[in-house]
């Protein structure tokens, strides 16, 4: 075990770094409230008016409607390629496989100014006028390596005997599809599916260069900021945002929980003492 | 006899369950014929991902070699490589890829810095209750909406913003960092801090206690065991980090726009306003090939280091 001094001086760096994650969150939630529309501290008083705009705010609303569409299909779309692709790479040994493996982690290993450019530069080449649907495609592309990689890792944690064993009990396809795969496998979806959900709705860098002259609720947020207006309604939607965020973070806190992700490690600490 | 192994064998005409005999038939087709059931699991996701990610890739590099009519703004596909001579000719474009890569490094040390002892703590001298809130306190902030922690720094290093008011506070001269070089670098680091610090955890949650205690109990130091056993097996962890960190800022445009001044601009910028403002396809296009190349001799390196395993 480490020294006294060492876990002191861990413990301290630590509780800066929390708190250099947490502080500036906590900022813009007072923000949200700000009575003027100068962004400067400390805030003249308090108001709870520019959550009424924005919620008012006819843009804002069909921006959010968009994003909700875009994050909805690419989740979709992820969640079935990318668990088809964990199920191919984990359970079959194939030639090219390290290679498949390779090129399905590109899109999150290589900056988003390549996938941008070259998904614009493809659909420029082939005539394709940016939509829902290409804003899709391009949130696609990353979406799937998240699904695929927590499939993966689930699937490497279970034992490929258990298929032979629903089989050998008489089991069809779907039966041990529904009643081995499915227990085994539920959770990893659900995380990886919520994790593509919030990366396409808050995604900005691909986007733009899909979107055409659309706007999701990243890039009519970014135009706001960019071009100093409606700041009030920025804050206000960052205070949601930011508050939207504890739903997701909670259940894939829950759910990593139910796998033993926590607890294997939590378990190894203690047996250590 | 090797026939009665099959599962769909003597079920199949049992009357009255035609549907549950012919899924037996399918499962018993795919457990004979397995490469059947790979290839029809690996298909779907391999074309899609061959027809638009690979595709657009080759489009990317093709239309890098053509250029745009300076009067109609129509491309032309003539091949030349007057877009690359630009790009090297011109000691501007060389600054802003040198500054591009120079703040991606820069980035990515800071957070292995800020990352390694905060896993470090949360993988071997956290109790279990802390481990789970420190994980909350890492993935609020990675969940939590990119753009706007990029604004709320501009609210905090605004010459009448929160750091200022607290310097003055404690009698100190005011700071002059809000739309500077340094102000892009302390926030991409701020935001790709748990880019790091997951897989860093991962990494020293894995390592074996009783490698710990077979060190000490051959004679090495605490000193020793962190710099011969400690890190090596770390080491992955936080190069995977490291391919977030650097290739996210790497790619970026955002932040040097929000928060960078006039000499904040990264590859990315260039391209976004080579598309959206003088829509120049073929350069921008030409000009993204170079975070590729890098990221491609990165990622190779990243490889040999076996950081794919820890990603």
């Amino acid at each position: 075990m480490e020294r006294r001094g060492t876990r002191w001086a861990l413990g301290g760096w630590t509780t800066l770094v929390v708190l250099f994650l947490w502080a500036p969150l906590a900022l813009i939630m007072v923000y949200a409230f700000n009575k003027s529309n100068v962004q400067s501290w400390p805030i003249p008083g308090f108001t709870t008016h520019w959550f009424h705009v924005a919620w008012q705010a006819s843009e804002v609303r069909s921006a959010v409607w968009l994003s909700v569409q875009a994050a909805l299909l690419a989740t979709s779309i992820a969640i079935v390629l990318g668990s088809a692709a964990a199920f191919a790479i984990a359970r079959f040994r194939f030639f090219g496989r390290e290679a498949v493996s390779f090129l399905l982690l590109l899109p999150i290993a290589l900056p988003g100014i390549v996938t941008g450019m070259a998904l614009n530069s493809f659909f420029t080449f082939s005539h394709i006028v940016p939509s829902l649907t290409t804003i899709v495609i391009g949130h696609s592309t990353f979406c799937v390596v998240i699904v695929y990689n927590n499939v993966l890792a689930r699937l490497r944690r279970s034992s490929p005997s258990l298929l032979e064993a629903s089989a050998d009990l008489g089991a069809d396809g779907w039966h041990t599809f529904r009643f081995v795969i499915w227990p085994v496998l539920s959770t990893a979806l659900v995380a990886g599916g919520l994790l593509a959900f919030a990366l396409s709705f808050d995604e900005v860098v691909v986007t733009f260069f899909t979107a055409g002259a659309q706007n999701t609720l990243p890039l009519l947020i970014f135009g706001y900021i960019r071009l100093g207006q409606q700041l009030p309604v920025v804050n206000a939607i960052a205070f949601a945002m930011i508050v939207l965020t504890v739903i997701p973070v909670a259940l894939a806190q829950r759910l990593m929980r139910d796998t033993g992700v926590l607890r294997r490690g939590a378990s190894a600490l203690a047996a250590t003492k | 006899m090797a026939a009665s192994l099959d599962p769909a064998e003597g079920l199949t005409a049992r009357p009255g369950r035609p549907l549950r005999a012919a899924r037996l038939r399918l499962s018993g087709f795919f457990w004979r014929h397995r490469w059947a059931k790979g290839l029809l699991l690996l298909a779907p996701p391999l074309l899609a991902f061959g027809l638009v990610y690979l595709s657009s890739l080759v489009a990317l590099f093709i239309s890098a070699f053509w250029t745009v009519n300076p009067f109609t703004t129509d491309i032309e596909h003539i091949w030349n490589l007057g877009n690359f001579r630009t790009l090297i000719d011109s000691s501007a474009y060389r600054t802003i890829a040198l500054r591009t890569i120079g703040i991606a490094s820069a980035v990515t040390l800071t957070d292995a810095v800020l990352a390694f002892p905060f896993a470090y703590f949360m993988a071997r001298v956290a109790s279990a209750r802390g481990r789970t809130f420190l994980f909350v306190a890492v993935l609020l902030p990675l969940w939590s909406s990119y753009l706007v922690r990029v604004y709320i720094w501009r609210l905090i290093l605004d010459q009448d913003g929160v750091l200022n008011w607290m310097l003055n506070k404690l009698g100190l001269p005011d700071q002059h960092l809000a739309y500077t070089n340094y102000a892009v670098w302390l926030i991409f680091s701020y935001v790709w801090l748990p880019f790091m610090i997951l897989p860093v955890y991962g990494a020293l949650e894995r390592i074996p206690h009783s490698f710990i205690e077979a060190s000490r109990d051959l004679g090495a130091g605490g000193f020793a065991t962190f710099r011969r056993v400690v890190l090596p097996l770390a080491l992955p962890g936080v190069i995977a980090g490291s391919i977030f960190t650097f290739s996210l800022t790497l790619g970026d445009y955002v932040t040097p726009l929000l928060a960078g001044g006039a000499s904040s601009q990264f590859i990315g910028n260039v391209v976004y306003s080579s598309v959206g403002i003088s829509n120049d396809v073929p350069f921008a296009a030409a000009f993204a090939t170079v975070p590729l190349l890098v990221m491609a001799l990165y990622l190779t390196i990243a490889r040999r280091l076996g950081a794919f395993e820890a990603m």
